[in-house]
Protein backbone atom coordinates (compact mmCIF):
# COMPACT_ATOMS: atom_id res chain seq x y z
CA UNK A 1 0.00 0.00 0.00
CA UNK A 2 0.64 3.41 -0.99
CA UNK A 3 1.77 5.29 2.68
CA UNK A 4 0.76 8.57 1.06
CA UNK A 5 -2.45 8.04 -0.52
CA UNK A 6 -3.14 4.23 1.05
CA UNK A 7 -4.78 3.06 -2.14
CA UNK A 8 -3.64 -1.10 -2.30
CA UNK A 9 -2.78 -2.88 -4.42
CA UNK A 10 -0.72 -0.03 -6.54
CA UNK A 11 3.25 -2.05 -5.88
CA UNK A 12 4.02 -3.26 -9.68
CA UNK A 13 5.89 -0.64 -11.62
CA UNK A 14 7.01 -0.58 -15.22
CA UNK A 15 10.80 -0.93 -14.21
CA UNK A 16 9.84 -4.22 -12.69
CA UNK A 17 6.83 -5.74 -14.74
CA UNK A 18 4.77 -8.70 -14.25
CA UNK A 19 6.54 -11.44 -16.75
CA UNK A 20 4.54 -11.86 -19.42
CA UNK A 21 4.97 -12.91 -23.16
CA UNK A 22 6.39 -9.65 -25.24
CA UNK A 23 7.45 -7.91 -21.86
CA UNK A 24 10.76 -6.85 -20.85
CA UNK A 25 11.17 -7.62 -17.11
CA UNK A 26 13.81 -8.64 -14.77
CA UNK A 27 11.33 -9.64 -12.71
CA UNK A 28 11.48 -13.38 -13.81
CA UNK A 29 13.01 -16.11 -11.37
CA UNK A 30 14.18 -15.17 -8.06
CA UNK A 31 17.75 -14.65 -8.52
CA UNK A 32 17.34 -12.02 -11.39
CA UNK A 33 14.68 -10.42 -9.28
CA UNK A 34 17.21 -10.76 -5.92
CA UNK A 35 19.69 -9.54 -8.38
CA UNK A 36 17.64 -6.36 -10.08
CA UNK A 37 16.32 -5.35 -6.53
CA UNK A 38 20.00 -5.25 -4.90
CA UNK A 39 21.28 -2.50 -7.77
CA UNK A 40 18.38 -0.85 -7.93
CA UNK A 41 18.97 -0.47 -3.99
CA UNK A 42 22.88 0.47 -4.43
CA UNK A 43 22.04 3.43 -7.26
CA UNK A 44 19.19 4.95 -5.15
CA UNK A 45 21.46 5.39 -2.56
CA UNK A 46 24.34 6.74 -4.71
CA UNK A 47 20.97 9.56 -6.03
CA UNK A 48 19.70 9.72 -2.20
CA UNK A 49 23.44 10.41 -0.56
CA UNK A 50 23.12 14.05 -1.64
CA UNK A 51 20.63 14.79 0.47
CA UNK A 52 21.98 12.12 2.89
CA UNK A 53 18.55 10.04 2.96
CA UNK A 54 19.71 5.95 2.62
CA UNK A 55 17.09 3.07 1.18
CA UNK A 56 17.13 -0.12 2.51
CA UNK A 57 14.96 -3.35 1.87
CA UNK A 58 12.94 -4.41 4.38
CA UNK A 59 11.91 -7.49 5.08
CA UNK A 60 11.81 -8.49 1.35
CA UNK A 61 8.76 -7.36 0.81
CA UNK A 62 8.86 -3.38 1.64
CA UNK A 63 11.92 -0.34 1.73
CA UNK A 64 12.51 1.71 4.77
CA UNK A 65 14.06 5.44 3.95
CA UNK A 66 15.67 7.01 6.57
CA UNK A 67 16.99 10.53 7.24
CA UNK A 68 20.56 11.17 9.40
CA UNK A 69 18.17 12.63 11.97
CA UNK A 70 16.70 8.97 12.39
CA UNK A 71 13.46 9.59 10.79
CA UNK A 72 12.34 6.98 8.53
CA UNK A 73 9.71 6.34 6.06
CA UNK A 74 8.43 2.53 5.10
CA UNK A 75 7.00 1.87 1.28
CA UNK A 76 6.15 -1.09 -0.85
CA UNK A 77 7.28 -0.30 -4.23
CA UNK A 78 9.98 1.95 -5.63
CA UNK A 79 7.02 3.28 -7.33
CA UNK A 80 6.93 5.87 -4.14
CA UNK A 81 10.41 6.70 -3.40
CA UNK A 82 11.03 10.12 -5.61
CA UNK A 83 7.22 11.57 -3.86
CA UNK A 84 8.91 9.76 -0.37
CA UNK A 85 11.85 11.71 -0.68
CA UNK A 86 10.70 14.80 -1.48
CA UNK A 87 7.93 14.47 1.10
CA UNK A 88 10.55 13.88 3.60
CA UNK A 89 13.02 16.46 2.77
CA UNK A 90 10.79 18.85 1.62
CA UNK A 91 12.54 19.87 -1.27
CA UNK A 92 12.66 18.37 -4.97
CA UNK A 93 14.81 15.57 -6.33
CA UNK A 94 14.75 17.18 -9.80
CA UNK A 95 17.13 15.35 -12.30
CA UNK A 96 17.83 18.12 -14.67
CA UNK A 97 18.79 20.40 -11.58
CA UNK A 98 22.17 21.08 -12.74
CA UNK A 99 23.42 21.26 -9.24
CA UNK A 100 21.89 17.79 -8.45
CA UNK A 101 23.80 16.85 -11.75
CA UNK A 102 27.02 18.09 -10.70
CA UNK A 103 26.65 16.11 -7.53
CA UNK A 104 26.30 12.93 -9.29
CA UNK A 105 28.85 13.39 -11.50
CA UNK A 106 31.65 14.04 -8.35
CA UNK A 107 29.87 11.00 -6.49
CA UNK B 1 -1.49 1.87 -26.05
CA UNK B 2 -0.65 -0.35 -29.30
CA UNK B 3 3.29 -0.85 -27.60
CA UNK B 4 1.46 -2.80 -24.78
CA UNK B 5 1.46 -6.75 -25.09
CA UNK B 6 -1.77 -7.74 -23.99
CA UNK B 7 -2.86 -11.19 -23.06
CA UNK B 8 -5.77 -12.59 -24.52
CA UNK B 9 -7.76 -13.03 -21.34
CA UNK B 10 -7.96 -8.68 -21.10
CA UNK B 11 -10.62 -6.88 -22.52
CA UNK B 12 -9.02 -4.18 -25.18
CA UNK B 13 -9.97 -0.51 -24.65
CA UNK B 14 -9.92 2.40 -27.00
CA UNK B 15 -9.62 5.69 -25.49
CA UNK B 16 -11.52 8.48 -28.26
CA UNK B 17 -10.40 11.73 -27.18
CA UNK B 18 -11.26 15.21 -29.45
CA UNK B 19 -11.72 18.77 -29.06
CA UNK B 20 -15.63 19.69 -28.70
CA UNK B 21 -17.10 19.38 -32.24
CA UNK B 22 -14.38 17.60 -33.60
CA UNK B 23 -16.06 14.77 -34.66
CA UNK B 24 -15.95 12.24 -32.07
CA UNK B 25 -19.28 11.02 -31.89
CA UNK B 26 -19.85 11.08 -35.58
CA UNK B 27 -16.57 9.00 -35.60
CA UNK B 28 -17.83 6.98 -33.36
CA UNK B 29 -21.25 6.04 -34.64
CA UNK B 30 -19.32 4.87 -38.44
CA UNK B 31 -17.33 2.74 -36.23
CA UNK B 32 -19.90 1.05 -34.54
CA UNK B 33 -21.76 0.30 -37.76
CA UNK B 34 -19.08 -2.07 -38.20
CA UNK B 35 -19.30 -5.68 -37.78
CA UNK B 36 -15.78 -5.54 -35.82
CA UNK B 37 -17.44 -3.04 -33.26
CA UNK B 38 -20.90 -5.42 -32.38
CA UNK B 39 -19.43 -6.70 -29.26
CA UNK B 40 -18.00 -3.01 -28.17
CA UNK B 41 -19.25 -1.64 -24.96
CA UNK B 42 -19.31 2.18 -25.12
CA UNK B 43 -18.72 4.42 -22.42
CA UNK B 44 -19.69 8.02 -23.06
CA UNK B 45 -18.97 11.45 -20.68
CA UNK B 46 -21.62 13.80 -22.52
CA UNK B 47 -24.45 13.60 -25.31
CA UNK B 48 -23.73 15.36 -28.37
CA UNK B 49 -26.04 16.17 -30.89
CA UNK B 50 -25.36 12.58 -32.88
CA UNK B 51 -27.33 10.38 -31.68
CA UNK B 52 -25.97 7.14 -30.78
CA UNK B 53 -28.07 3.58 -30.84
CA UNK B 54 -25.85 1.09 -29.67
CA UNK B 55 -27.19 -1.14 -27.08
CA UNK B 56 -24.17 -1.58 -24.67
CA UNK B 57 -23.65 2.53 -24.13
CA UNK B 58 -23.42 3.65 -20.60
CA UNK B 59 -22.86 7.31 -19.35
CA UNK B 60 -19.85 8.39 -17.07
CA UNK B 61 -19.37 11.88 -15.89
CA UNK B 62 -16.58 13.22 -14.81
CA UNK B 63 -14.76 12.65 -11.26
CA UNK B 64 -11.41 12.82 -11.16
CA UNK B 65 -10.10 12.06 -7.57
CA UNK B 66 -6.75 13.28 -7.05
CA UNK B 67 -5.36 12.85 -3.57
CA UNK B 68 -2.39 15.49 -3.72
CA UNK B 69 0.81 14.96 -2.33
CA UNK B 70 0.13 11.21 -3.87
CA UNK B 71 2.00 9.29 -6.55
CA UNK B 72 0.31 8.30 -9.80
CA UNK B 73 -1.63 5.49 -8.05
CA UNK B 74 -3.51 8.06 -6.52
CA UNK B 75 -5.22 9.60 -9.51
CA UNK B 76 -8.32 7.15 -9.72
CA UNK B 77 -10.87 8.62 -12.14
CA UNK B 78 -13.73 7.61 -10.07
CA UNK B 79 -16.49 7.05 -12.61
CA UNK B 80 -14.37 5.50 -15.09
CA UNK B 81 -13.18 2.80 -12.82
CA UNK B 82 -16.77 2.51 -11.38
CA UNK B 83 -18.23 2.26 -15.00
CA UNK B 84 -15.95 -0.38 -16.26
CA UNK B 85 -16.31 -2.76 -12.80
CA UNK B 86 -19.75 -2.66 -13.36
CA UNK B 87 -19.57 -3.19 -17.17
CA UNK B 88 -17.39 -6.62 -16.13
CA UNK B 89 -19.33 -7.99 -13.27
CA UNK B 90 -22.15 -7.49 -15.31
CA UNK B 91 -20.83 -9.57 -18.55
CA UNK B 92 -19.39 -12.09 -16.07
CA UNK B 93 -22.71 -12.50 -14.65
CA UNK B 94 -24.22 -12.66 -18.15
CA UNK B 95 -26.58 -9.23 -17.27
CA UNK B 96 -25.66 -7.87 -20.51
CA UNK B 97 -24.66 -8.79 -23.95
CA UNK B 98 -21.18 -10.40 -24.16
CA UNK B 99 -18.97 -7.59 -25.36
CA UNK B 100 -15.07 -8.17 -26.47
CA UNK B 101 -13.76 -4.36 -26.32
CA UNK B 102 -14.73 -0.62 -24.59
CA UNK B 103 -14.50 2.48 -26.09
CA UNK B 104 -14.73 4.99 -23.97
CA UNK B 105 -15.42 8.58 -25.17
CA UNK B 106 -13.79 11.50 -23.12
CA UNK B 107 -15.21 15.50 -22.84
CA UNK B 108 -13.93 17.49 -25.06
CA UNK B 109 -11.75 19.31 -23.03
CA UNK B 110 -10.51 16.27 -21.19
CA UNK B 111 -6.91 15.06 -20.69
CA UNK B 112 -6.80 11.64 -21.59
CA UNK B 113 -4.63 11.05 -19.27
CA UNK B 114 -6.35 9.97 -15.99
CA UNK B 115 -8.20 8.01 -17.51
CA UNK B 116 -5.40 6.00 -18.59
CA UNK B 117 -3.67 6.07 -15.56
CA UNK B 118 -7.28 4.61 -14.07
CA UNK B 119 -7.00 1.22 -16.22
CA UNK B 120 -3.27 0.68 -15.67
CA UNK B 121 -3.16 1.11 -12.30
CA UNK B 122 -6.73 0.35 -10.76
CA UNK B 123 -5.71 -2.84 -8.36
CA UNK B 124 -8.66 -4.69 -10.07
CA UNK B 125 -9.26 -3.34 -13.65
CA UNK B 126 -6.12 -3.67 -14.19
CA UNK B 127 -6.54 -7.19 -14.23
CA UNK B 128 -9.53 -7.21 -16.44
CA UNK B 129 -8.79 -5.25 -19.04
CA UNK B 130 -5.97 -3.08 -21.13
CA UNK B 131 -5.32 0.14 -23.06
CA UNK B 132 -5.22 -0.44 -26.94
CA UNK B 133 -4.40 2.58 -28.08
CA UNK B 134 -5.82 6.32 -27.83
CA UNK B 135 -7.44 7.72 -30.48
CA UNK B 136 -8.19 11.59 -30.81
CA UNK B 137 -10.17 13.12 -33.42
CA UNK B 138 -8.67 16.53 -34.88
CA UNK B 139 -10.90 18.64 -37.67
CA UNK B 140 -9.37 19.82 -40.54
CA UNK B 141 -11.88 23.09 -40.20
CA UNK B 142 -11.32 24.56 -36.80
CA UNK B 143 -8.23 21.83 -35.68
CA UNK B 144 -5.29 23.94 -36.35
CA UNK B 145 -6.89 27.18 -34.76
CA UNK B 146 -7.88 24.86 -31.79
CA UNK B 147 -3.70 23.72 -31.49
CA UNK B 148 -2.96 27.24 -31.39
CA UNK B 149 -5.12 28.44 -29.17
CA UNK B 150 -5.36 25.53 -27.09
CA UNK B 151 -3.18 23.25 -24.64
CA UNK B 152 -6.31 20.68 -23.77
CA UNK B 153 -5.94 20.28 -27.57
CA UNK B 154 -2.36 19.91 -27.17
CA UNK B 155 -2.64 17.59 -24.81
CA UNK B 156 -4.32 15.25 -26.49
CA UNK B 157 -2.34 15.06 -29.67
CA UNK B 158 0.18 14.64 -27.13
CA UNK B 159 -1.34 11.21 -25.97
CA UNK B 160 -2.79 9.84 -29.13
CA UNK B 161 -1.80 6.67 -31.00
CA UNK B 162 -3.87 7.31 -33.27
CA UNK B 163 -5.36 10.93 -34.96
CA UNK B 164 -8.34 11.44 -37.37
CA UNK B 165 -8.47 14.01 -38.96
CA UNK B 166 -12.05 14.92 -39.82
CA UNK B 167 -13.97 17.21 -41.79
CA UNK B 168 -11.74 17.57 -44.64
CA UNK B 169 -14.69 17.49 -47.01
CA UNK B 170 -15.95 20.50 -45.77
CA UNK B 171 -15.25 23.64 -48.25
CA UNK B 172 -13.87 25.83 -45.00
CA UNK B 173 -11.53 22.91 -44.36
CA UNK B 174 -7.98 24.90 -44.82
CA UNK B 175 -4.74 23.97 -45.52
CA UNK B 176 -4.75 20.05 -44.86
CA UNK B 177 -0.87 19.60 -45.29
CA UNK B 178 0.04 22.30 -42.95
CA UNK B 179 -2.04 20.89 -40.50
CA UNK B 180 -0.58 17.45 -40.65
CA UNK B 181 2.89 19.11 -40.40
CA UNK B 182 1.65 20.41 -36.82
CA UNK B 183 0.14 17.24 -36.16
CA UNK B 184 3.47 15.43 -36.77
CA UNK B 185 5.92 18.44 -34.95
CA UNK B 186 3.66 18.00 -32.01
CA UNK B 187 3.20 13.92 -31.81
CA UNK B 188 5.95 12.68 -34.67
CA UNK B 189 4.44 9.05 -33.47
CA UNK B 190 1.21 8.68 -33.90
CA UNK B 191 -0.24 7.64 -37.38
CA UNK B 192 -2.67 10.00 -39.07
CA UNK B 193 -5.29 8.67 -40.86
CA UNK B 194 -8.33 10.60 -42.74
CA UNK B 195 -11.80 10.42 -41.03
CA UNK B 196 -13.49 9.56 -44.42
CA UNK B 197 -10.60 7.44 -45.56
CA UNK B 198 -10.46 5.41 -42.56
CA UNK B 199 -11.14 1.30 -42.22
CA UNK B 200 -12.37 0.17 -38.59
CA UNK B 201 -8.52 -1.67 -38.78
CA UNK B 202 -7.24 2.17 -38.32
CA UNK B 203 -8.56 2.43 -35.36
CA UNK B 204 -8.89 -0.72 -33.10
CA UNK B 205 -4.75 -1.58 -33.89
CA UNK B 206 -4.51 -5.29 -33.12
CA UNK B 207 -2.13 -5.91 -30.50
CA UNK B 208 -0.22 -8.73 -32.12
CA UNK B 209 3.30 -9.03 -31.76
CA UNK B 210 3.94 -8.46 -35.51
CA UNK B 211 1.80 -5.58 -36.25
CA UNK B 212 2.82 -4.21 -33.23
CA UNK B 213 7.10 -4.32 -34.04
CA UNK B 214 5.81 -2.74 -37.67
CA UNK B 215 3.46 -0.09 -36.11
CA UNK B 216 6.65 0.60 -33.89
CA UNK B 217 9.06 0.41 -36.67
CA UNK B 218 6.43 3.16 -38.60
CA UNK B 219 5.89 5.36 -35.82
CA UNK B 220 10.11 5.58 -35.42
CA UNK B 221 11.00 6.39 -38.66
CA UNK B 222 8.05 9.18 -38.72
CA UNK B 223 9.68 10.64 -35.39
CA UNK B 224 13.26 10.98 -37.25
CA UNK B 225 11.94 12.68 -40.25
CA UNK B 226 10.08 14.90 -37.91
CA UNK B 227 11.91 15.41 -34.18
CA UNK B 228 14.32 17.53 -34.16
CA UNK B 229 17.94 15.91 -32.67
CA UNK B 230 18.70 17.24 -29.59
CA UNK B 231 21.66 19.38 -30.93
CA UNK B 232 20.00 20.66 -33.30
CA UNK B 233 16.46 22.25 -31.85
CA UNK B 234 17.43 25.58 -32.80
CA UNK B 235 16.38 24.20 -36.51
CA UNK B 236 13.44 23.99 -35.31
CA UNK B 237 12.05 27.23 -34.30
CA UNK B 238 12.40 27.58 -38.11
CA UNK B 239 9.36 26.26 -38.95
CA UNK B 240 7.80 28.29 -36.63
CA UNK B 241 8.87 31.62 -37.23
CA UNK B 242 5.73 32.96 -38.81
CA UNK B 243 3.96 32.37 -35.72
CA UNK B 244 4.56 35.47 -33.98
CA UNK B 245 1.74 35.81 -31.46
CA UNK B 246 2.13 33.63 -28.31
CA UNK B 247 0.59 30.28 -29.25
CA UNK B 248 -0.60 27.22 -26.62
CA UNK B 249 1.65 24.91 -28.07
CA UNK B 250 4.62 27.50 -28.52
CA UNK B 251 6.44 25.73 -25.82
CA UNK B 252 5.84 22.51 -26.42
CA UNK B 253 8.22 20.32 -29.01
CA UNK B 254 9.43 16.94 -29.94
CA UNK B 255 12.73 15.87 -29.86
CA UNK B 256 14.62 13.11 -30.50
CA UNK B 257 17.95 10.79 -28.73
CA UNK B 258 19.63 9.26 -30.37
CA UNK B 259 22.17 7.12 -27.54
CA UNK B 260 25.81 5.86 -29.28
CA UNK B 261 26.60 4.23 -25.90
CA UNK B 262 24.29 0.93 -24.37
CA UNK B 263 21.74 1.16 -21.48
CA UNK B 264 22.06 0.31 -18.01
CA UNK B 265 18.50 -0.97 -17.62
CA UNK B 266 18.70 -0.50 -13.92
CA UNK B 267 19.80 3.09 -14.34
CA UNK B 268 17.42 4.11 -17.08
CA UNK B 269 14.80 3.06 -14.83
CA UNK B 270 15.69 4.92 -12.16
CA UNK B 271 15.97 8.12 -14.69
CA UNK B 272 12.84 8.21 -16.26
CA UNK B 273 11.34 7.31 -13.14
CA UNK B 274 12.53 10.36 -11.73
CA UNK B 275 12.15 12.51 -14.73
CA UNK B 276 8.67 11.65 -14.67
CA UNK B 277 7.79 12.29 -11.07
CA UNK B 278 9.07 15.67 -10.85
CA UNK B 279 8.01 16.63 -14.70
CA UNK B 280 5.80 14.23 -15.95
CA UNK B 281 2.97 16.69 -16.26
CA UNK B 282 5.19 18.14 -18.87
CA UNK B 283 6.22 15.05 -21.01
CA UNK B 284 3.18 14.69 -23.36
CA UNK B 285 5.13 11.66 -24.23
CA UNK B 286 7.76 9.18 -24.17
CA UNK B 287 8.64 6.48 -26.97
CA UNK B 288 11.99 4.46 -27.48
CA UNK B 289 14.35 1.66 -28.55
CA UNK B 290 17.04 1.17 -26.15
CA UNK B 291 19.95 -1.09 -26.82
CA UNK B 292 19.83 -2.20 -23.44
CA UNK B 293 23.55 -3.37 -21.93
CA UNK B 294 23.15 -7.15 -21.58
CA UNK B 295 20.47 -7.79 -24.17
CA UNK B 296 20.29 -8.82 -27.76
CA UNK B 297 17.18 -7.88 -28.93
CA UNK B 298 15.65 -3.73 -28.35
CA UNK B 299 13.42 -2.87 -25.60
CA UNK B 300 11.13 -0.24 -26.73
CA UNK B 301 9.54 1.94 -24.18
CA UNK B 302 6.50 3.88 -23.91
CA UNK B 303 5.02 7.10 -21.70
CA UNK B 304 2.23 9.24 -21.35
CA UNK B 305 2.88 11.51 -18.80
CA UNK B 306 3.83 9.94 -15.26
CA UNK B 307 2.41 6.62 -16.89
CA UNK B 308 4.47 4.22 -18.56
CA UNK B 309 4.09 1.36 -20.23
CA UNK B 310 5.45 -2.46 -19.21
CA UNK B 311 8.50 -2.49 -21.81
CA UNK B 312 8.14 -4.41 -25.05
CA UNK B 313 11.30 -7.21 -25.23
CA UNK B 314 11.04 -6.96 -29.42
CA UNK B 315 12.27 -9.58 -31.26
CA UNK B 316 14.43 -7.68 -33.96
CA UNK B 317 16.15 -4.27 -34.29
CA UNK B 318 13.85 -2.62 -36.76
CA UNK B 319 17.29 -1.94 -38.75
CA UNK B 320 20.90 -2.19 -39.18
CA UNK B 321 21.80 0.59 -36.97
CA UNK B 322 21.37 -1.19 -33.66
CA UNK B 323 21.27 2.37 -32.04
CA UNK B 324 19.09 3.54 -29.10
CA UNK B 325 16.32 6.04 -30.03
CA UNK B 326 13.98 8.23 -27.77
CA UNK B 327 11.69 10.68 -28.92
CA UNK B 328 10.05 13.11 -26.29
CA UNK B 329 7.02 15.22 -26.31
CA UNK B 330 7.84 18.09 -23.91
CA UNK B 331 5.97 21.30 -22.99
CA UNK B 332 8.65 24.09 -22.06
CA UNK B 333 11.86 21.71 -20.84
CA UNK B 334 14.94 21.53 -22.31
CA UNK B 335 16.02 18.83 -25.03
CA UNK B 336 19.25 19.41 -24.26
CA UNK B 337 19.33 19.13 -19.76
CA UNK B 338 17.48 16.15 -20.52
CA UNK B 339 19.87 14.61 -22.82
CA UNK B 340 22.37 15.55 -20.30
CA UNK B 341 20.63 14.38 -17.57
CA UNK B 342 20.17 10.84 -18.88
CA UNK B 343 23.91 10.39 -19.46
CA UNK B 344 24.68 11.60 -16.13
CA UNK B 345 22.80 8.89 -14.93
CA UNK B 346 23.79 5.98 -17.43
CA UNK B 347 27.45 6.77 -16.28
CA UNK B 348 26.77 6.87 -12.74
CA UNK B 349 25.34 3.32 -13.01
CA UNK B 350 27.80 1.97 -14.73
CA UNK B 351 29.81 3.40 -12.25
CA UNK B 352 27.65 2.40 -9.28
CA UNK B 353 26.74 -1.10 -11.08
CA UNK B 354 30.12 -1.79 -12.26
CA UNK B 355 29.27 -2.80 -15.54
CA UNK B 356 31.82 -3.34 -18.45
CA UNK B 357 32.27 -0.17 -20.67
CA UNK B 358 33.48 -2.41 -23.87
CA UNK B 359 30.68 -1.68 -26.21
CA UNK B 360 30.34 1.94 -25.34
CA UNK B 361 32.68 3.07 -28.03
CA UNK B 362 30.70 0.74 -30.78
CA UNK B 363 29.94 3.36 -33.26
CA UNK B 364 26.91 3.66 -35.36
CA UNK B 365 27.45 1.70 -38.17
Amino acid sequence: MCSLCGVLGCDDHWTSAIARPGVYTRNTDRLNRRREAANRIKLANALLESRRLKIAEWQGTSYVLSSPTGRTRIFESLAHLWPEAEAMTGRDFDPLDPDFLDRLRQS
Amino acid sequence: MTAEPRPADLTPINVLTGFLGSGKTTLLQRLLADPAMANAAVLINEFGEVGLDHHLLDRIDDNVVLLKSGCLCCTVRGEVAEALQKLHSQRSRGEIPWFDRVVIETTGLADPFPALSTIQSHPVLRSHFAIANVVVTVDAVNGSRQLDERLEAVRQVGAADVVVITKTDMDEATGSDTLREKLSRLNPAARQVIAQQARVDDFLVDASVGRREEWLREALSASEQFAAPVHHHHHHHHHEEGDHHHHAHASVRSFSMVIEERIDWTGFGMWLTMLLNRHGDRVFRVKGILDIEGEERPVAIHGVQRLVHPPVHMSAWPDRRRQSRIVFIVDGLDPARIEESFHVFNRLSEKVLGHSRTSSFRKAG
